[in-house]
C-alpha cells in the first residue's frame, strides 16, 4: 500500500453552500503532505472530514487501505488551528484524559507523557494549571497530547501559530522525527517557507476545488519559467546588454551583489539551454553569478490561485 | 473504559471539585437552618418586651379579671386616676397606650364608642385580642340581662371534627394535609432549583468548550453526543450527590437542633397549628407534639417520594439540559443565551405556578392531572401531587411519556449542538437552528 489515506470524490455541502466540491486526494505513506490553499478554501472542512468530526455527502476515504470508521480515531492525531485546552484542568490531569479518550490505557498515558514532558523539559509543570502557563507552553503541551498515541496519521493545522522562533524549530524537528519514524502527516499552512522546508507533497485547494496536487519538486519543475539570474563583471555593461538582448529575452532583475556587477534577469527560451547563455557570457566578462529561478511555493501558490479566480 | 464513561468522570469530577459546589453544598443547609433558628430567636426577642397598657373604665363594667395579663401584655387599672391625667402619664411614662371606656348605658353604642390611644400604631393582633376581650364582656352581659343562665350557655357548647380516611383505611387530618402541601410543593420547587442551576451548569460547560477552543480537539476523539450526553450525565450525577448530602446533612443538624433547643424546637415545629388541631390529633394518636409530627411525616409515602423525586429530577433535568446544552453549543458567550432561554425557562416557571395554583385546592382536579402529564412540567406538577396519593397506573404514564419525550430531546438537541459547537462568529437565529437541524452527518 503506497498511499495511506486515499481521499476519492468527496463533496460536502452546508444547505446551498459547497464546502468541498469534488475533491480526490492521495497521500503517501510517510510523507509530510501540505494541504494548501486561501482562507474559507475548503481545508477545515476537508480536514474535519478526515477527523471523523463531519460526514461527506458523498465520496469515500480509505485509510490503510480500510474505509474510514471510527475504530482509526485512535490512529489520527490531530492538532486544530483554533486549539486549546480546559483553563482550570491540570496539565497533567488534562493530558491524561484526552490520551484516554484516544483509546490509551491509563498506565500507558502516563508512560508516554513522561517520556514526551522529559523531552521537552516540561516535567514540572504536571501539577499546574493550564491558565498558568504562557500561550507558547500550553502550546508544548497541546503538540504532545496530539502525537503521544503514536498514530499514524498526523493532521496539524497551521502548528507553527503561538511559538516564538525557537520552538517553532524545535516542533518542525519533531514534525520530520515523526515522518522518519513512519508517520504520515498532513500539514496544513498559509507559511509558505515552513512548506518549503517541510513538505514532499501538495496539494492546493481553492474555492472548494483541488485546483493543483502532487510532489512539491515535480510542481515546481512543472511551474520552472526558465529564467536565470546572472551577476557579470565586465568592461563594458552596454555592450553586453545589447549582446544578451539581441539572442535572448532579458527581464529587469533586482537583487545585489557584492561590486557595481552587470546584473539581469534572462528567460530562456525552449531551444536554448543553459549552457548556450553561459557560454555567450563567459566571452563577455568574469561570471560573478549565475543561479535558475526555481519558483517558490509561495510563487506557486499565488500563481495558481489569481489563474483560477 | 469506555469513552462516555471518561466524560462522565471528568464532567462529575469538574463540578464536584468546584468551588462554588463545595460552599453551595456545604453552607446552603446551614444557611438555612441558621436563618430558621434566627427567624426564631427573633420572634421570641420580640415578643419578650412586655406591652404595659392601662385602661380607664368609665362604665364600671369591667374588672380585672375581664383584661386577664398576657405573656406579652400587662394591664393596669387607671379608673380612679381618670381620663386626662392617664393620658399625660401614659403619654410621659412606660406605658404602651390607653384603653378609655366611657361611660355609655346602651351597650350598642358603648361597643362602638371605646377608645384606645398609643405612642405608635397598635398591631393588628393586639387590637384584635383587645376587640375580642371587649365582645365577649359585653355579649355576656347583654346575655345576663336577657336573663339567660351563661353557665348552660357554656355547658352547650359542642366541638366538631370529622375524620377523614381514604378507602385504603388510611386515616388523614388537617395537619397531615398541611404537611402534603408543605412536602410537595418544596420538592417541586426544588426540582424547578435544581434543574435551573445544574441545567446552566451544563450550558456553561458547554460555553466553556467553546471558547477555549478544545472541542475540536475533543469531537476528533468522541463523538459530540457522546460528549453532550456524557456532559448530561455528569452534572445530574453532581446534583443528585449534593442532594444527598443535604438531606444528610439536614438530617444530622436538625437532629442535633432539636436536642440543643429540646422542647422550644418542638414549638416552632408546630407553631402554625391551631391548638384545637391539636388536642383532637393528640388524642387520636396519643402521643405529645414533637412525637405527633414526626409521625404524620412518616405516614407519607417517603420512599415512594424519594424514588419518585430522583427519577423526575433525572427525567426534567435530561429534558432541560439537553436543551441548556444546545443552547450552550449554539452562542459563543454566555451573554447570547438569553434569548433562547425564554422559552426553556417559560413551562419549568408555569410548571411551578400551576403546582402552587391547583395542586393545593384539589390535587386530582383536571388541571393538575393535565400537567402532570405534559412532559416539560410533569416533573414539577407530578412532584406536588404524589404526597397526596397518585396511582401508580397514573404515574406510569406521566413518566413514560417524560422518557420519550427526553429521548426525543437529546436527539433533537444533539443535532443542534452538533452543528452548533463548531460555529463561531454571527449569533444563530432560531432560523439557523432549524436549518442545523437538518444537516447531515
Amino acid at each position: 500500500m503506497k498511499n495511506l489515506l486515499e481521499i476519492n470524490n468527496v463533496i460536502k455541502t452546508y444547505g446551498n453552500y459547497t464546502a468541498l466540491n469534488n475533491v480526490s486526494l492521495q497521500i503517501p505513506k510517510g510523507s509530510v503532505f501540505g494541504l494548501l490553499g486561501p482562507n474559507g478554501a475548503g481545508k477545515t472542512s476537508l480536514i474535519r472530514i478526515i477527523n471523523q468530526i463531519t460526514m461527506p455527502d458523498s465520496g469515500t476515504i480509505f485509510l490503510d487501505g480500510e474505509p474510514l470508521s471510527p475504530k482509526h480515531i485512535a490512529d489520527i492525531g490531530y492538532l486544530p488551528e483554533e486549539r486549546g485546552l480546559y483553563k482550570s484542568m491540570k496539565v497533567g490531569e488534562q493530558a491524561l484524559y484526552l490520551a484516554q479518550l484516544k483509546g490509551l490505557s491509563k498506565e500507558e498515558a502516563k508512560k508516554r507523557l513522561k517520556y514526551w514532558f522529559e523531552k521537552f523539559d516540561i516535567a514540572s509543570w504536571w501539577d499546574k494549571k493550564i491558565e498558568e502557563l504562557s500561550k507558547g507552553m500550553a502550546q508544548k503541551v497541546q503538540f504532545i497530547v496530539t502525537v503521544m498515541h503514536q498514530p499514524k496519521l498526523l493532521i496539524f493545522d497551521e502548528p507553527f501559530s503561538g511559538f516564538d522562533p525557537i520552538n517553532a524549530q524545535l516542533i518542525a524537528k519533531e514534525i520530520l522525527q515523526l515522518r522518519d519514524e513512519g508517520a504520515t502527516i498532513i500539514f496544513s499552512t498559509h507559511r509558505m517557507e515552513s512548506v518549503e522546508e517541510l513538505c514532499d507533497d501538495i496539494a492546493l485547494i481553492h474555492k472548494s476545488n483541488k485546483i493543483l496536487d502532487g510532489k512539491l519538486t515535480d510542481i515546481k519543475r512543472k511551474f520552472r519559467s526558465n529564467v536565470y539570474q546572472i551577476g557579470l563583471s565586465t568592461e563594458n555593461n552596454d555592450a553586453v546588454s545589447s549582446i544578451l538582448h539581441q539572442n535572448f529575452e532579458v527581464l529587469p532583475a533586482d537583487f545585489k551583489l557584492f561590486g557595481d556587477e552587470f546584473i539581469c534577469n534572462v528567460r530562456l527560451s525552449k531551444n536554448q539551454s543553459s549552457n548556450d547563455l553561459l557560454s555567450v557570457l563567459s566571452n563577455q566578462g568574469e561570471v560573478k553569478h549565475f543561479v535558475e529561478l526555481i519558483p517558490s511555493a509561495n510563487d506557486i501558490f499565488i500563481e495558481a490561485v489569481s489563474k483560477n479566480n | 473504559m469506555s469513552k462516555l464513561k471518561l466524560i462522565i468522570k471528568r464532567e462529575f469530577i469538574a463540578k464536584v471539585r468546584n468551588k462554588s459546589f463545595i460552599v453551595m453544598t456545604f453552607l446552603s443547609p446551614l444557611i438555612t437552618v441558621g436563618m430558621g433558628a434566627l427567624v426564631y430567636f427573633f420572634m421570641k426577642k420580640n415578643d419578650e418586651k412586655v406591652k404595659k397598657i392601662v385602661y380607664v373604665d368609665e362604665s364600671r363594667l369591667f374588672s380585672k379579671d375581664d383584661f386577664s395579663d398576657s405573656k406579652t401584655i400587662h394591664y393596669e387599672d387607671f379608673t380612679s386616676v381618670g381620663i386626662d391625667e392617664t393620658k399625660k402619664k401614659v403619654e410621659a411614662g412606660d406605658y404602651y397606650g390607653v384603653l378609655i371606656v366611657p361611660k355609655i348605658d346602651s351597650l350598642e353604642i358603648l361597643a362602638t364608642s371605646i377608645e384606645f390611644y398609643s405612642k405608635e400604631s397598635p398591631s393588628l393582633s393586639l387590637i384584635n385580642s383587645l376587640e375580642s376581650k371587649i365582645e365577649s364582656k359585653l355579649r355576656n352581659t347583654k346575655l345576663t340581662n336577657l336573663g339567660i343562665d351563661l353557665d348552660k350557655i357554656a355547658s352547650s357548647k359542642i366541638k366538631t371534627q370529622i375524620k377523614m380516611f381514604d378507602f385504603s383505611g388510611e386515616e388523614s387530618s388537617k395537619l397531615i394535609n398541611g404537611l402534603k402541601i408543605g412536602v410537595g410543593a418544596i420538592a417541586g420547587y426544588l426540582l424547578m432549583m435544581f434543574v435551573i442551576i445544574y441545567g446552566s451548569s451544563v450550558m456553561r460547560s458547554v460555553i466553556e468548550e467553546k471558547t477555549s477552543r478544545i472541542i475540536e480537539i475533543i469531537v476528533s476523539s468522541v463523538k459530540p453526543f457522546q460528549l453532550m450526553l456524557g456532559k448530561i450525565i455528569g452534572n445530574a450525577s453532581a446534583g443528585l450527590l449534593q442532594f444527598l448530602i443535604w438531606g444528610v446533612l439536614l438530617f444530622i443538624i436538625g437532629t442535633v437542633a432539636a436536642s440543643f433547643f429540646g422542647l422550644s424546637f418542638t414549638e416552632l415545629q408546630t407553631s402554625g397549628v391551631s391548638a384545637e388541631q391539636l388536642e383532637t390529633a393528640k388524642q387520636a394518636v396519643g402521643a405529645d407534639k414533637m412525637q405527633l409530627v414526626i409521625q404524620e411525616i412518616l405516614r407519607l409515602p417517603i420512599l415512594k417520594m424519594f424514588v419518585l423525586f430522583i427519577f423526575y429530577f433525572l427525567g426534567g433535568f435530561m429534558l432541560y439540559s439537553s436543551l441548556f446544552a444546545a443552547v450552550g453549543a449554539a452562542v459563543d458567550n454566555e451573554t447570547d443565551t438569553q434569548q433562547f432561554m425564554l422559552p426553556i425557562m417559560l413551562p419549568l416557571i408555569l410548571g411551578v405556578y400551576v403546582g402552587f395554583a391547583t395542586v393545593i385546592n384539589d390535587p386530582h382536579g383536571s388541571i393538575p392531572v393535565i400537567f402532570s402529564h405534559i412532559p416539560f412540567t410533569s416533573p414539577i406538577v407530578m412532584l406536588m401531587r404524589v404526597p397526596f396519593g397518585v396511582s401508580w397506573g397514573e404515574l406510569v404514564i406521566s413518566m413514560s411519556l417524560l422518557v420519550a419525550t427526553f429521548v426525543f430531546m437529546v436527539w433533537l438537541a444533539a443535532k443542534i449542538y452538533r452543528v452548533g459547537i463548531l460555529m463561531y462568529g454571527k449569533k444563530p437565529t432560531y432560523k439557523d437552528l432549524y436549518k442545523w437541524l437538518k444537516y447531515k452527518g
